[in-house]
């Protein structure tokens, strides 16, 4: 951490005068380092061609540092992320900051070390970017917007139209992590558990994955908010076909699912950060998941479910006693029960 | 995961039904009384698996589904015009009160906030020490022991700023006020597991003598359901009429002492209003006088007009098993869990929400 005059962010750090720039210079633009970064400009400019994804998310989770990773971290995977369910490859992210009056130097310096990190392990680059101050009480301690670029992989032909009746759904692993994880040091809500969040960059495996499969991945999609159940509604709204979710095959730890049970939380709506679930032809899932299963961040990779033209747009469960239910979209947040 | 996979087991389930087919003979109606037996035989899809000559009817036992529309107003009217924090249990925020429910009162400004135990708000207490805070002490027997606990412990830590907004229910009046109705003509009942761990078994005996039905304490798991309708369906083919155990592994005969020795020392029986049922005498706990000052409904002066229930809405006659969800005009159409006209259609332990959630296609 640099040597600083300040120890806490103060309006005058968004004012774009003198404290701003002290607050840039102090590290920050050494520590995103980049050609385009360097240049200081208003915007970045480059060169771009070919088909390309364009992506947008902003950050506001509470706590900002938790069991597993932090705010930062989370800005960077997550649009990362969302372009790489695009079938892109990430390239360039913006970086907004709206930080509350009060936040300490340490910690937004720690944030910044972990957004570095994070980028890094994209292998993306941070290329522009804003800062504001909003008054104490206007905001969350700090909230961020990334947006970010990427050239769409040249095998890739991704979207809910290629989704077909008999494509097997495959989750690329234990779901609902993340969610329980910040769920355990929640105001009110603080349980004992070693959970850490799955939040992870998954581009690298989802380019493994298109390289070797190009078109057979019809359509990719990661389960934040509103968890498996969410993306499965929309796809089958979307394609106007049905989905068929096996409960027995679908991967979740012991202690997720041990402490859903106590909370009360369906972990099918429980947000997830570091998976992804793919819609790919039956004669191709077994060979995509066995090749998931050596990747990073796919080892627990399992088929849950499939595509039917019986009762389109709903979600259909198959319980693990032979009972069947439907799995509607989530209504509102998931609040724990009485009893 | 011990104790629970071992009653989800696909082949012991199997077992049950099979043995359910061959014991059933007669048509028989039978009562789960707690709303969270409904919410697991519906969520796994266990009664489209029953014989067609069992037919389950809901029970009024969800907290949530049967407490006054008057108290959630009072909550309201806490929140919003008196300025305490309102710790609640989180199902209970969404139940629409007469103008607006807790969740639109915390979207508009008051300080309300979701919690899963009563201490934690106590330790808001503390932390706020010029502020109320009011914990929505919502429930059956079950929630009763920590929410009376919370008390004694405000008053052990000697603060002033901590009472309950209490709507304490007891299960047995209930059950009699069902059987009394007669309209439902319910044959057997599933009695609610949990609610015996603190109460024990011996209140219920009484009942099964009075009107010759039998029952049976029930778990909530699949195995446990199933044999807890076997056993209900076994005792009325036989003709009798028992009080029998099938969650033994957590009720025992006198519940628990220590559980009890807390509630008689905070709470006193009073009459209760039930949301869609009306007034069932004894059949609600209150904060006893001795401990007033840890009483909201005494502590504060609340002024609120005495509110009416919705008219198209159904519950009533769904707490009391006459009719099925779906039998209601507005169910899922006027009345969804986002725009939800009763309360059994947001919490989910109601049966309205529970048919919306998870019944197949072809039930609704």
């Amino acid at each position: 951490m640099p040597q600083l005059d300040f120890d806490v962010i103060t309006l005058g750090h968004g004012s774009g005068g003198i404290l701003t720039n002290q607050l840039l210079e102090s590290g920050v633009f050494d520590l995103l380092k980049n050609p385009l970064l360097d240049e200081h400009h208003d915007g970045a400019m480059f060169e771009w061609s070919g088909r390309t994804a364009f992506s947008t998310d902003s950050y506001v989770i509470s706590p900002i540092f938790f069991p597993g990773g932090n705010i930062g971290e989370l800005a960077v995977n997550g649009t990362v992320n969302d372009l790489a369910m695009c079938g892109a490859v990430p390239k360039y992210l913006s970086l907004s900051f709206i930080l509350e009056e009060g936040l300490t130097m340490k910690e937004f310096w720690e944030l910044l070390v972990s957004i570095r990190r994070a980028a890094e392990k994209a292998g993306v680059s941070i290329v522009t970017g804003d800062t504001k101050v909003v008054e104490r009480g206007k905001g969350d301690k700090i909230f961020i917007n990334t947006s970010g670029l990427g050239n769409i992989h040249p095998q890739a032909h991704i979207s809910t139209k290629n989704v077909r009746a008999g494509d097997k759904i495959i989750v690329s692993g234990s779901i609902a992590t993340h969610g329980i994880a910040i769920m355990s040091v929640r105001e009110g809500l603080e349980f004992e558990t070693t959970l850490t969040s799955d939040s992870a960059p998954l581009n690298h495996t989802v380019k493994a994955l298109l390289d070797e499969f190009g078109t057979d991945i019809h359509l990719l999609k990661d389960p934040t908010r509103g968890g498996v159940a969410s993306v499965l509604n929309e796809v089958a709204r979307d394609s106007r076909l049905g989905v068929n979710l096996f409960q027995q095959p679908i991967p979740i730890l012991e202690e997720v699912r041990g402490a859903c049970e106590l909370l009360g939380l369906d972990p099918l709506y429980v947000a997830n950060e570091g998976v992804f679930m793919a819609f790919v032809p039956a004669e191709k899932a077994e060979e995509i998941v066995q090749k998931l299963r050596t990747l990073e961040y796919g080892q627990d990779a399992a088929i849950i479910g499939d595509v039917t033209t019986e009762h389109p747009k709903q979600v259909v469960l198959h319980s693990r006693i032979g009972g069947k239910r439907v799995v509607n979209m989530l209504v509102g947040e998931q609040l724990p029960r009485i009893c | 995961m011990k104790y629970l996979s071992e009653f989800r087991d696909p082949e012991v389930v199997e077992h049950y039904l099979e043995e359910l087919h061959k014991v059933a003979t007669r048509p028989w109606t039978i009562m789960e009384i707690c709303g969270g037996q409904t919410h697991s035989l519906v969520k796994n899809g266990l009664l489209n698996l029953l014989p067609k000559q069992i037919t389950m009817v809901h029970g009024p036992g969800c907290p949530v589904c049967v407490t006054p529309l008057n108290l959630i107003d009072k909550a309201v009217y806490l929140a919003e015009e008196k300025g305490v924090i309102l710790c609640s249990f989180g199902d209970m925020i969404r139940v629409p009160g007469s103008s607006r429910s807790l969740l639109e009162a915390k979207a508009n400004g008051a300080d309300v906030r979701i919690l899963y135990s009563p201490l934690e708000a106590v330790k808001i207490a503390q932390e706020h020490p010029h502020r109320q805070v009011v914990f929505f002490a919502v429930g059956f027997e079950t929630t009763a022991p920590a929410n009376a606990l919370s008390v004694l412990h405000a008053r052990r830590l000697g603060l002033t700023n901590y009472s309950i907004l209490a709507s304490h229910v007891l299960v047995p009046p209930a059950m009699e006020a069902v059987i009394n109705d007669g309209e439902a003509q319910i044959q057997g009942f599933l009695a609610a597991g949990h609610v015996c761990t603190i109460m024990g078994l011996e209140e219920y005996e009484p009942i099964v003598q009075k009107y010759h039905i039998p029952m049976v304490v029930t778990g909530f798991e699949p195995v446990d359901l199933l044999q807890g309708i076997l056993m209900t369906v076994k005792q009325l083919e036989n003709g009798e009429a028992k009080l029998e155990n099938q969650y033994s592994r957590v009720v025992k005969a006198n519940g628990n002492p220590e559980a009890r020795k807390v509630i008689e020392q905070v709470f006193e029986v009073s009459d209760r209003e039930w949301r869609g049922i009306g007034n069932i005498p004894l059949s609600g706990w209150e904060v006893n006088a001795s401990l007033a000052e840890f009483d909201a409904n005494r502590k504060f002066s609340i002024s609120i007009a005495k509110a009416s229930e919705c008219a198209d809405c159904i519950a009533g006659q769904v707490l009391k098993g006459i009719k099925k969800p779906f039998e209601c005009s507005q169910f899922g159409k006027g009345c969804t869990p986002i725009t939800p006209l009763g309360a059994p259609m947001v919490s989910s332990e109601g049966a309205c929400a529970a048919y919306y959630h998870f019944a197949e296609a072809d039930v609704v």
